[in-house]
Parts: structure tokens; sequence; C-alpha cells
């Protein structure tokens, strides 16, 4: 792959180890904004000269949505539930990150065992594998209900990459529809946050189980 | 064909139509649909029973190895037949008998479920595909479900409910592995391809067994029986006439079904229906005799006369294996007649139960009592329905139990080994036993309800019912009659419905038929019957011309010279039943409370006996406690912690696929 290419599957790496690191809400929902960045920049970078309007516009979504509106829902929702601001982990920061470790050592490996991937792909699979773990990861390993919403997005990320490896030119309707999805759950989630705060005034999911019988 | 398929749209349609039409309407809409869903389909069933010989009617179906495959043969055309009849009958009862209910209740959902129930028993019999086969059997089983809870507002009904749904799917779990083992070994689930099954004789003997577990737990075999007694009592009564009559029959034509698919039976198999049906039987109607509640007593009834066809199928079944023809041809004869006879008399009995219900509002026997005077119709048609019960000539049941016995008896007269020469001494034994506390039972029931004084104001205050309550049990009745005295027409149709199991060719059947004793002797009590009928019909004429004109006094009944006699004096039910259930104490369990009265002025003594099911309280109830215990323990995975969850998938999902690539 190119340069600019890698480069950005790199960053996407990166702030993934970040935001497994950040002991911070916000830190977090602005890394995730990064990524989000990142990965609507990839399909445009990916095609090289050749940008067709439909990629651009794609990618201008993509931009929009997860680099903008996105992680303005999410600070709404931390401002309205009156949250300390920190991640409030299962799991410390230091072996989140080790895990992180792990998961990039696992990616890599699953990436050596799929012979169905089209060939010269480079960093494209590791860096999906990896994105996917730690959105999976994030879900599980952290408290708060917001912080699941970010795991979620960064797994949409992870799935997104992956779909590129597989095929760079996604079908637009596809990519349209996986938006809209996420748009819709996103919203729901920040209300649906919204509310169990106000009834419950906490927002630790981890509390859910007072409702089994 | 094209009817049959034409019956079921008749009877889908008619369901959704009766979920929109208003309540009054549905009076006479409900018997009209079932009725025209009937008459279609009793159109292939004559074809099929007639010269028509085999129909089938094919259609793919995008469910993976699942067809629209239905086919109509002398078998499934006999099941057919009995299924369609008494559904049409029990329908028109119903629309009499939820005429009370209409204000509270929405009659709508009642007539949705039943008619669905009676299109899926109709597919359950016709169908040639196992995944049709199943999802058949499932409906029936949901939608009779959704009729026995039918009165929910009563705890005692839903609890009874449960107890049917489990039970059901318990039966449905072995089905379901029975067919999975079939499949696997022909390749399709289509029942033409199932005969392959033959070759692998221990894989053969698997099914089976799975086969009388599974279809055995809808027909109430002993000890697998428990919901029967739960669910017909619960159900209102035209539902519990169609359940006993005819949807624990569709247990018994899966188990026929089956036999055809294995080949040559060994000796044990035979043997082990033999065991089941003495059980079944003797247990059964000990169990019916010592009953209080009237519909309880008729679904242990209902037991004992599926231990009475599975006598008869175990008869068969050695027959073949013995290669003894008359035994083969009789056995399976019986036991196809009794499953048509019982469904006219048990339905009619509940039926008749129902008519009391509805007439006095209580089912325990102890506070019925004189009816026969109030509610004469119900009261006739009763006691015909208790002797045919009671294999008595000349009504039905007499002819079904009497193929049997000759089965067994021409397997102990040329039998060739001890293991035929036992099963039918066993059979002749049960049958017998089954017989006379079968009379003892509905002599009680019969005469506890109907004669004497009434024992309640409830009893006192009875009233016959509609006709279109009347109308289904006079039919009734008078089948049992007909059939009675029929019996030797049958025996060539049954020769035919049974071929398929007997697996012998049209003409050795027909030298059998022609050749066995039964034939000559029902010839003789048909006639002998039949002269008795016209007699006691000329009796009854001259009687009626004698008393023409003259006045006729009428006194009280257990007058005995007394004053003022009172209800107290007669027999109680518990009283009648007492020296039998005495004598089989030991399997009854019967538990008694008794309060005498003492002192010289004595003032309150008390009674009470109560005889509960033996299997529910010391088999399933411990078995059930057992098995939460250890359920218990994985009761562990639902904490309720979201992220124990998510991670529980996370790891499953990494670990399907580090283990699908590693």
């Amino acid at each position: 792959m190119t340069l600019p290419v890698d480069t950005i599957l790199v960053i996407v790496i990166l702030t993934g180890f970040l935001i497994l690191g950040t002991a911070r809400l916000i830190t977090a929902i602005r890394l995730s904004a990064i990524q989000g960045v990142c990965i609507g920049l990839l399909p445009v970078a990916a095609s090289g000269g050749g940008t067709s309007v439909r990629v651009l516009l794609l990618g201008l979504a993509i931009v929009i949505l997860k680099g903008v509106v996105f992680p303005r829902l999410l600070r709404r929702a931390i401002r309205e539930s009156r949250t300390s601001g920190e991640m409030q982990p299962y799991v410390g920061i230091t072996a989140s990150v080790i895990t992180g470790i792990l998961a990039l050592v696992a990616a890599f490996w699953l990436d050596a065992r799929m012979d169905f991937l089209p060939d010269s792909h480079g960093l494209v699979a590791p860096t999906a594998f990896f994105t996917i773990i730690t959105g999976l990861f994030l879900i599980v390993a952290r408290k708060l209900a917001i912080t699941q919403v970010i795991g979620y997005l960064i797994l949409e990320n992870g799935i997104y990459v992956f779909g590129l490896a597989i095929a760079l030119e996604v079908p637009v309707i596809v990519e349209l529809g996986v938006l809209l999805d996420m748009f819709v759950a996103v919203f729901v989630m920040g209300i649906a946050i919204f509310r169990i705060n106000r009834e419950f005034n906490h927002m630790d999911s981890d509390q859910l189980r007072n409702l089994k019988g | 064909m094209i009817w049959l398929v034409a019956s079921f749209g008749v009877f889908f349609a008619g369901a959704v139509l009766s979920m929109l039409l208003p309540r009054r309407t549905l009076r006479w809409f409900g018997p009209l649909a079932s009725a025209l869903g009937a008459g279609l389909g009793l159109v292939p069933v004559v074809m099929a029973l007639g010269p028509g010989g085999d129909l089938s009617w094919d259609r793919g179906w995008s469910m993976p190895l699942g067809a629209f495959r239905f086919g109509m043969d002398p078998l499934s055309a006999w099941f057919a037949g009995a299924i369609l009849l008494l559904t049409t009958l029990a329908a028109l009862y119903a629309s009499g008998y939820l005429r009370d209910a209409e204000e509270r209740k929405d009659t709508g959902v009642f007539w949705f479920h039943y008619l669905l129930l009676t299109a899926s028993m109709l597919a359950v019999v016709t169908a040639r595909n196992g995944i049709l086969f199943l999802l058949a059997w499932e409906s029936m089983a949901l939608t009779s479900f959704f009729l026995v809870i039918f009165d929910h507002e009563d705890g005692a009904v839903r609890r009874a409910g449960w107890i049917y749904l489990i039970a059901t799917h318990i039966g449905t779990a072995f089905v379901l592995f029975l067919f999975a083992l079939l499949g696997r070994h022909s390749g399709s689930l289509d029942f033409a391809g199932f005969f392959a099954i033959a070759r692998h004789r221990e894989v053969a003997s698997v099914v089976f067994v799975l086969a009388v577990l599974g279809f055995g737990t809808k027909a109430g075999f002993m000890p697998l029986h428990v919901w029967l007694p739960e669910a017909h009592p619960a159900a209102p009564s035209p539902v519990s006439a169609v359940l006993s009559g005819v949807m624990i029959k569709t247990g018994v034509y899966g188990l026929l079904r089956v036999l055809t698919f294995l080949g040559t039976p060994p000796a044990w198999w035979g043997w082990m229906l033999v065991a089941v049906g003495a059980a079944s039987g003797v247990l059964g109607v000990l169990f019916a005799l010592a009953q209080h509640d009237l519909k309880r007593l008729l679904a242990f009834s209902s037991v004992e006369n599926v231990g009475v066809i599975t006598l008869g199928l175990g008869v068969g079944l050695l027959g073949v294996t013995h290669r003894d023809p008359i035994m083969a041809l009789l056995g399976f004869s019986g036991a196809a007649l009794h499953v048509l006879n019982h469904a006219i008399f048990k339905g009619l009995l509940f039926l008749g139960a129902g008519a009391v219900v509805h007439a006095c509002h209580v089912r325990d026997l102890e506070e019925l009592g004189g009816l026969q005077k109030r509610m004469p119709v119900t009261g006739t048609t009763f006691l015909i329905g208790s002797a045919a019960i009671s294999g008595l000539p000349p009504f039905n049941g007499f002819v079904s139990e009497f193929l049997i016995y000759v089965g067994a008896f021409a397997g102990i007269i040329g039998s060739t080994g001890t293991a035929t020469l036992s099963g039918a001494v066993v059979t002749v034994a049960a049958l017998a036993l089954i017989g006379g506390l079968a009379l003892a039972c509905f002599t009680k029931a019969f005469g506890v309800m109907f004669l004497g004084e009434p024992r309640s104001a409830h009893a006192a205050h009875a009233h016959e019912v509609g006709g279109a309550m009347r109308l289904p049990m006079v039919t009734l009745a008078a089948l049992c009659l007909l059939l009675g005295l029929g019996g030797p027409f049958l025996l060539p149709l049954l020769a035919s419905v049974t071929a398929p199991v007997t697996g012998l060719p049209a003409s050795i059947a027909a030298t059998v038929v022609r050749e066995t004793p039964a034939l000559q002797i029902l010839w003789k009590v048909t006639a002998a019957t039949g002269g008795l009928v016209v007699l006691a019909l000329l009796l009854g004429a001259w009687r009626a011309h004698l008393l023409g004109g003259r006045t006729i006094g009428a006194t009280g009944t257990w007058d005995c010279g007394y004053v003022a006699p009172t209800a107290r004096m007669q027999y109680t039910a518990s009283s009648f039943a007492d020296p039998i259930i005495r004598m089989f104490g030991a399997f009854l369990g019967t538990r008694s409370r008794l309060s005498r009265p003492d002192g010289l002025f004595p003032e309150g003594g008390h009674f009470a006996s109560d005889t509960p099911d033996v299997s529910s309280e010391r088999l399933y109830a411990p078995l059930f406690a057992r098995l939460e215990e250890v359920m218990a323990r994985i009761r562990l995975l639902q904490h309720g912690l979201l992220h124990l969850y998510i991670l529980m998938i996370v790891l499953s999902l990494l670990g399907l696929l580090f283990w699908k690539l590693g």
C-alpha cells in the first residue's frame, strides 16, 4: 500500500493505544474523533489520484459524523450526566495497554492465517482486527455506559477498515446503511444514557444487575 | 388430494375469520367452518379407504430439507376420518357450550385455536415429510395448549397448562431426535426414504424406543401420562373430548407410522408394547376408579384405553415377528378399531361430562346424583357410552377388544415359542382385568351421577342442556351402537388399514379375514344383539301401548319405606369403589383421613380420601427437584453483569475464530 494509507493506519493503531491508556472520558472522545476522521480519509487516500466524487462524498460524510456529530453528542451526554469525567475502568490502565499489545500480536497472527484475503493489503487487515478487539475490550472493561458507546464506535471503525481490506470499492449503499445504523445507534444510546442517568442518578451499567429478578 | 388442500384452506381461513367476526356470529360460524373443512377433508379419506388407493400431493418448500408432501393411504385415512368426525361433532357441541361464556370470554380465540388444532391434527396424519410432520406436531401441541388454558383466570388451569406444555415438549424432543436419526440414515427427511433404516438393526431398535417414548408421551403411556389427568379436567369439555378422543391418538398414529419404516421387528419390541399396554391399561383403570372428579376419572380412563390399544399393537407386533398372520392382523386391527371406538365413546363421555358440569357447575361425583330424571338425554347417552367403554356388546368397544382377544388366543393356540405364548397370555389376562375394572369404574360413574337422589343443591337444580349439545351426544351414542353391530363388515376394511404394518399382501389378508374364528363369532354376536335390540324396541312399544291412557304414578327413589329419606343414605362414589381400591391399595397409594364420631352423644364425623397420581408424586416431583438442583449451578452464568455477558460473547467469538484458523 501507499505511504499515506500506511500513515493513516499507523495513526489509527496509535489512537487505539491512546484510548486504552487514557483515564479521562473527554480525551477518549477526542481520540475516537481523531480515529473517525482518519477512517473517513482512508478510502480517499487509498484510491490515490483517481478519487471519484462518490468516494469523496462518502469520506466527507464519515468525517462529519465521526469527527463532529458523534463527539458532540457524547460530550453533551457527559455534561448533562455530571460524571466525574473519569473512565472508571474494571481493568487498570497499564493492564489495558498490555492487552492492547497482545491484541496487536493476535491481529498480526490472524492476518497471517487468513489466506483468503487479497495479497499486498499490508497493514489494513491487522489494523482492522486490532481496532475491533480494542473496541470490544473497551465495551467489556469500562464501567460507564458512555464508554461502551465509544467502544462501539471504535468497533465499527475496525469493521469498516476490514471491509476496505476485502474490497476497496465498498458498495455505497452498504456503507450508507452502516452509517445510518451507527447514527441511530449513537443517538439512541445517547438518549438512553441521559434517561438512565435522570432516573437512577448514575450511569454505571453494572448497576443494571439490580434489575435482575 | 386437492380436496385435502381445500380443507386446510377452509380451516385456516375460518381460523383467521373467527378472530374478526362478532361473538354472536361465531355461534354458527365456528361449527360451520369446522363442518365444511371436515366435509372437504372426508372426500380423500373415503377415496383412500375405498378403491381409490393411495393419494399424494407434492409441492416444494423453501424450508431446508422440508417439502409440502402430503399423502393419504388407508392408515392415514383411518385416523383422519376419526379426527374429522369427532371435531365436527365437538364443534357443534362447543357452540352451545360456549354460549354462557360469551359475555366474559372472547370465543374468537377459542375458535381460532380449535380450527387450527383440527387442521394440524389432519396435517400430522397426512404429512409425508419429517419437517412438515414436526411443524404440524408442534402447532398441534401449541393450539391445544391454548385451548386447555381457555379458562386461564383459574390458577389451577394455568398450572395444568404448564404441565401439559412441558410434557408435550419433552415428547417432542424424543420425536425430533427420532427424525434426525431416520434422516441421517436415509439422507432425506421424506418418509419415502426412511425405509432404508430397516437394514440397520441396532439403529432401528433405537428409533423404536424413541418412538415409544416420544409418541407415548402424547398418547399417555404409563408413566408418561402425567399430563392427561391434569390437562383434560382443566380444558373446556368439548376440548377435552377432542384431546382425549383424537389428539392423543396421533401418538398411536406416529408409532404405527414409524413401525412401517422399521422392517421385521425383534420379539422384544412386541413384548415391550404388551408390557407398556398392560401397565397403562390396568393402572389407568385403577386410578380412574379411585377418582372423585368426573373429568379426572375420564382422563385416567383414556390412559386405560390407550393401554388397550397398545396391547393390540403388541399382539400385532408379536404376530409379525413370528409370522402368525392371524395374530398380526387381529392385533393391529383391534388396535386400529379401538382408536376409532375410543374416539367415539370417550368423546361421548366427555361431552356428557361437559353437559353435567354445564348444568350443575360441579365436577365432584359426591355432589351429583339423580340426574337421570333431570337430564334424560345426557343420562341415556352417557349410559350407552359407559357400556361401550366397558367393552359390552352390542356396542363398539366390545368389537375392538374382542378382536385383540382373538388375536391373543390365536397366539396361545398356535404359539411357536415361549415369547409369543407369554406375551399373549399377559395380554389376555390384562384385558380381562381391565374389562372388569372398567365396568366397575363406569358403573360407579353412571350410578352415582345419574341414579339415586341429588347429593347437593347443584344437582337438584340441574336441567337438560340445549339442542346443540344434545345432538352430538345422540349422534355419538348411535355410532356406538352402529359400529358395534357392524363389526363383521369392518374387518376387511381394517385389513387394508393395517396392511402397511402387518406386511400382509391383500390376498393373504383376505384369506385370514375369511378363515378367522373372529368373523363367525362377530356375525353371531351381531345377529343375536341385533335381534335383542329389535326385541327391546318391540317390548318398549308394547309397554307404551299398554300404558297408553292410564294414569302413571311417580314416587321418590330410594324410599325404602322410610318417611324422610335423605340423600346421605345412598352409596357414595368412594364407598362404592372402596372394596376394589383396598384390594389394589399397594398400587394406588390412596390417602384417607377419618375422624370417627365418638362419645355417647356423637356430634361430628368426617371422612375424606384422595388418590393422587403416584408417578407424578413419586417419580417426576423428585426427578425435577433433583434436576433443578443441578441446573441451579448453571445459573451462575446469569449474574446480571452486562460487561461479563459481552465478555462471554467476545471470548466465544474469538475462540471460534482462533479455532477455525489455528
